[in-house]
């Protein structure tokens, strides 16, 4: 029988990588197009952030540079005046956590009940997720406020009740990374195995399906909180002081200022898209390098 | 290539368990899956679930894992019916026809699962993993992920899984399909090899006949969410006890006759049919291609096609009355298409079916 000498895998049978690439060579567009649509793509994102980062050392309306908005923020004198985009900063993380907790104890469990259990009710979960992204903010904020004035009695009018209007808004956001890492991973077939195993639910749950959709929950987890540090039409219609409306109202008095909060905000949520675009490649890369060690 | 195949470590050799269903039934909405299946598989028994597809025959391994809840009847082991125990509590092992190993583990994490489950102690753990690793030849692919192996070595490793724990049944549902030819016939050979040196009661399914009949101490050939027939895989080919087994097991010819007092006449031959169900009358003659011959006189027809299959040769020609069929012969015997031919039957016992 020859199944018993171990054998490194077959080349074909594993992931391809630039063999991959020469052959996408007929379809993909030549260098030069490619490039020319990569720098116009690239200027529409990065002229308006360098004209932002160029405001923030302006120095009044000579055109000269200067650090001096960036120093003011460290000086006590100045406390009083950026306090509101402190404390909105501070309102805006609470809101975050709380908002990412609804994603994981409410979005990924109905998800996953809903795949292991009830297929059929994927489309309405899935619709029903997705119906906050196609009603405009303003419209929302005629439904809420009658809602949050039965939760300003209920839990009072702090900043942090906002997190579950802004749960709702996030939903399209975090369902789509959540769906699509259930439907490239056979939930069934190794819930079943697991199953079989002798895990129970929880078990099945926290060993086995959990990790293989890291990436996804933690894609849904990264853009809920990008949704938050960007919401500012609730929170201003609700009279809720958050890092955005704190922004506004600090840029009458000094824009310099805000614009440096939007620059830290703009860097913060990009580091956020970076890190999710890391998260995952981690393993396949290792994978990779043991691959190519066997072969 | 000849390989000693080293004896089962002892660390794995289970009991075998009986296994029986009786009068199971499943509907999903108004289709009937199970239709009160019962069957019996003996301790240390493989016993393969053979039928077309829809027949019911994933639905009863799934049954009998925990992995479908049964509507009726019950489901035992060693006599306990284990019907309304969840499947993580069953003491099952199970090889899925899809890759089943968990992604971000390791093949040491995945083979080690099952016995983190039941909290065997570390080092005992890890003997009990070394031991299934070789059982299964992959010892020197402990530390790779399941995406750095081949389709066979998948299934070899969730093979080593099932069994590490020393269920008291081992099930296995089409875990050849997705493999291909030359893999499927080295991993059923192994499958059986390791079956026979544990003493692991097996539950086999598959829709590939020539596997269950290679691997097989007993074949249930099932058909719409029943038993068709169970017998030993020559018993099952040789006197199929209906038309249904006759046709899936095996190649066969479908020819009309005349069934009077337990013969049926073929084309003027005279053979006994394996039926006695079946009234007096017209009748269709399942016949298998060995069971006829080519002949200096019988009945006439023209060669169609002749197939070279290595030990044999199958040959398909149009009788003159414009029924096909296939006649297996020597290899040196060769037909080539358009000749004129006249082939005999035998005198092998026939399964016959009413003429519809």
């Amino acid at each position: 029988m020859s199944a018993a000498a171990p054998s490194a895998p077959v080349a074909g049978s594993t992931r391809p990588g630039g063999s991959a690439r020469l052959r996408r060579f007929g379809a993909a567009p030549s260098r030069v197009t490619a490039t020319v649509v990569l720098v116009v793509v690239g200027l529409v994102f990065a002229v308006p952030l360098l004209a932002l980062v160029q405001f923030t050392f302006r120095q009044g309306t000579d055109g000269g540079l200067t650090g001096a908005h960036y120093a003011a923020l460290a000086d006590p004198v100045n406390r009083g005046t950026y306090q509101p985009v402190f404390d909105g900063l501070g309102a805006s993380l609470v809101i975050a956590v709380i908002t990412v907790a609804i994603i994981l104890l409410v979005l990924l469990p109905a998800q996953l009940i809903t795949a292991l259990r009830y297929p059929r009710l994927r489309r309405l979960l899935e619709f029903v997720c997705i119906v906050p992204i196609t009603v405009p903010a303003v419209v929302l904020v005629v439904g809420f406020v009658p809602v949050y004035q039965v939760v300003s009695r209920v839990a009072g009018s702090g900043a942090w009740t906002l997190a579950f209007a802004i749960g709702i808004i996030s939903l399209p956001f975090a369902f789509r990374p959540i769906a699509a890492a259930i439907t490239a991973t056979d939930m069934t077939t190794l819930s079943e195995a697991a199953r079989s195993l002798g895990a129970s639910w929880w078990t099945v749950t926290w060993r086995v399906l959990l990790p293989n959709l890291r990436r996804g929950v933690l894609a849904a987890c990264f853009l809920a909180i990008t949704v938050v540090l960007g919401e500012y039409t609730l929170a201003s219609f609700l009279s809720r002081t958050t890092f955005q409306t704190a922004l506004v109202l600090v840029q009458q008095t000094d824009p310099y200022v805000a614009a440096i909060f939007s620059l830290g905000a703009l860097l913060f949520g990009f580091v956020l898209l970076v890190a999710i675009g890391r998260i995952g490649r981690r393993r396949t890369r290792a994978g990779r390098s043991r691959t190519k060690e066997s072969a | 290539m000849t390989v000693t195949a080293p004896a089962a470590p002892a660390s794995l050799v289970a009991t075998g368990a009986a296994v029986e269903l009786q009068a199971v039934e499943k509907r999903y909405g108004t289709h009937r899956a199970l239709a009160g299946l019962s069957l019996r598989v003996e301790p240390g028994e493989f016993l393969s679930l053979l039928g077309p597809s829809g027949c019911g025959k994933t639905t009863a391994l799934r049954a009998l894992a925990g992995l479908e809840a049964v509507d009726a009847g019950a489901i035992r082991i060693d006599g306990v019916d284990v019907a309304s125990v969840p499947a993580n509590k069953r003491d099952m092992g199970m090889v899925f026809q899809q890759y089943s190993l968990f992604p971000h583990m390791t093949v040491r994490q995945n083979v080690a699962f099952g016995l983190e489950m039941r909290k065997v102690p570390s080092s005992e753990r890890k003997s009990r993993v070394v031991d299934a690793l070789d059982m299964v030849h992959l010892a020197d692919f402990a530390d790779r992920f399941p995406h750095q192996l081949s389709g066979g070595q998948q299934q070899r490793v969730a093979l080593a899984r099932a069994l590490v724990t020393r269920p008291r049944v081992l099930l296995l549902d089409e875990p050849l399909s997705a493999l291909d030819a030359k893999v499927r016939v080295s991993l059923r050979e192994e499958i059986r090899r390791i079956q026979s040196d544990l003493g692991i009661t097996t539950v086999f399914v598959t829709h590939d006949q020539e596997e269950a009949l290679a691997v097989s101490d007993r074949i249930a050939v099932m058909n719409a969410g029943d038993v068709e027939q169970i017998g030993t895989p020559e018993e099952l080919y040789r006197s199929p006890s209906s038309a249904f087994t006759a046709d899936f097991v095996g190649q066969s010819n479908r020819m009309r006759g005349d069934l009077r007092g337990g013969d049926v006449f073929v084309y003027g031959f005279r053979v006994p049919a394996l039926d006695t169900r079946v009234d007096d009358g017209p009748v269709l003659a399942i016949v298998r291609p060995e069971d006829i011959a080519f002949a200096a006189e019988g009945v006439t027809g023209t060669v169609v096609s002749s197939s070279f299959l290595g030990s044999i040769r199958r040959t398909t020609v149009r009788l003159d009355d414009d029924t096909v069929i296939t006649v297996q012969h020597e290899v040196g015997d060769r037909r080539t298409a358009g000749q004129a031919v006249a082939v005999r039957l035998l005198g092998a016992p026939v399964a016959v079916a009413p003429l519809a």
